[in-house]
């Protein structure tokens, strides 16, 4: 029946929403101990940290793993204020 | 590092939790297999995190099936993408539940017939997606919402179970690993047959640790020697690099089973009886890897 349409989802940014809004702690990036290592990017499951190691706010649940697997110790999480 | 591509195929971002091994995984996953490549995904926390309908993150088709059914469908798709005269990839993508308890009639029937696919089990060890209960892979002494004093029956091995329909290819990855993890899904969709990919996956809600110890964790378990990463190529098996440090000497389980909730308060028993299966198990894949048996 030409009615019946099929339950297919079409790729979209932002399909389940901006997931930033969930974050209870921000990665904040040191420019100055930062050596541009990458496994911060490597190691986000979101993908949320990009080429020129810039985390995307809009997207990052806020998890930690590239703070705590900085070997420079370069990122810190601090607590939202909202 | 440079060699793993740029390109993406989950578009930012799922619904899944914060630090969630899964992403980290798929992500690599869909690296190496690039977009010419359709997921089946059963019944699992995949299934739920992809999007609200009518969007949905995923980048490459995905079918999402029944529960017992995807090595079925896998089948399927490869017998008609293969008549069509496509190199498409076929990748199951399911959770422990799905693999070693409901889904594995249908696999080992699709390992039987030798269809040409990949499947890949990400493993955290429960069923992660209804809330926690314990599954066929949860570990002795692992709390779940189903075994609320430690389960009392040890983890299926079901890396032996795939390894007696003899594929071309069975290996272990882990979520810590990401390079390792894309070269073996590159080698896996590389050669014909029926592949298999047992991937650790520590989840924070489920084994009770914080969002940002998943990679921690992960390779907390390949240094305590309780997650071994090997390949086992046409019959032949290969242990991988930071396994092999780990078998010589390895760090204590206890370090891996007192940074998870779901370890807490374990009797010395279920300790021991861990201890002794991945003894048990190292020893076998050595004696496979130089050729004794």
């Amino acid at each position: 029946m030409s009615s019946c349409r099929p339950a297919m989802s079409r790729p979209k940014e932002g399909a389940s929403g901006k997931t930033g809004s969930w974050r209870v702690f921000r990665p904040v990036v040191d420019r100055e101990q930062c050596n541009a290592c990458g496994l911060c990017a490597m190691y986000c499951p979101d993908a949320a940290i990009n080429e020129d190691l810039e985390v995307d706010l809009d997207f990052c649940k806020g998890c930690g793993i590239c703070a705590e697997e900085c070997p420079k110790k370069a990122i810190t999480m601090v607590r939202e204020e909202h | 590092m440079t060699e793993i591509p740029k390109e993406e195929y989950i578009l930012k971002c799922t619904s899944a939790c914060a630090g969630c091994p899964s992403s980290l995984i798929l992500r690599y996953v869909l690296k190496a297999a690039g977009p010419d490549t359709v997921l089946v995904v059963p019944a699992c926390c995949t299934s739920v995190i992809q999007g609200i309908y009518p969007n949905t993150a995923m980048n490459v088709p995905v079918y999402n099936v029944a529960f017992a059914a995807a090595a079925a469908c896998a089948s399927g798709m490869s017998e008609a993408f293969s008549k069509a005269g496509k190199k498409t990839n076929v990748i199951v993508y399911a959770g422990d539940g799905g693999t070693v308890d409901i889904g594995i009639q249908a696999l080992s029937g699709a390992f039987e017939r030798e269809t040409d696919f990949l499947y890949i089990c990400y493993d955290n060890e429960a069923y992660g997606n209804t809330g926690m209960q314990r599954s066929g892979s949860t570990p002795i002494g692992a709390r779940t919402t189903t075994t609320p004093g430690g389960k009392i029956h040890a983890k299926k091995d079901i890396d032996a179970i795939v390894a007696a329909h003899h594929p071309t290819y069975l290996a272990t990855a882990c979520a810590a690993y990401p390079q390792d993890l894309f070269k073996k899904v590159q080698k896996a969709l590389s050669l014909p047959g029926s592949k298999f990919l047992h991937v650790l996956a520590p989840c924070p809600p489920g084994w009770r640790f914080s969002s940002e110890k998943t990679v921690a964790m992960g390779k907390l378990a390949v240094r305590s020697g309780i997650w071994i990463l090997f390949e086992r190529e046409y019959g032949k098996v290969t242990i991988n690099g930071p396994s092999k440090a780990a078998l010589v000497k390895p760090a204590p389980l206890e370090e891996y089973l007192a940074g998870q909730g779901r370890f807490k308060g374990i009797d010395q028993n279920a300790i021991d009886a861990l201890k002794s299966q991945a003894a048990a198990r190292a020893l076998h894949l050595q004696r496979e890897a130089e050729g004794i048996c």
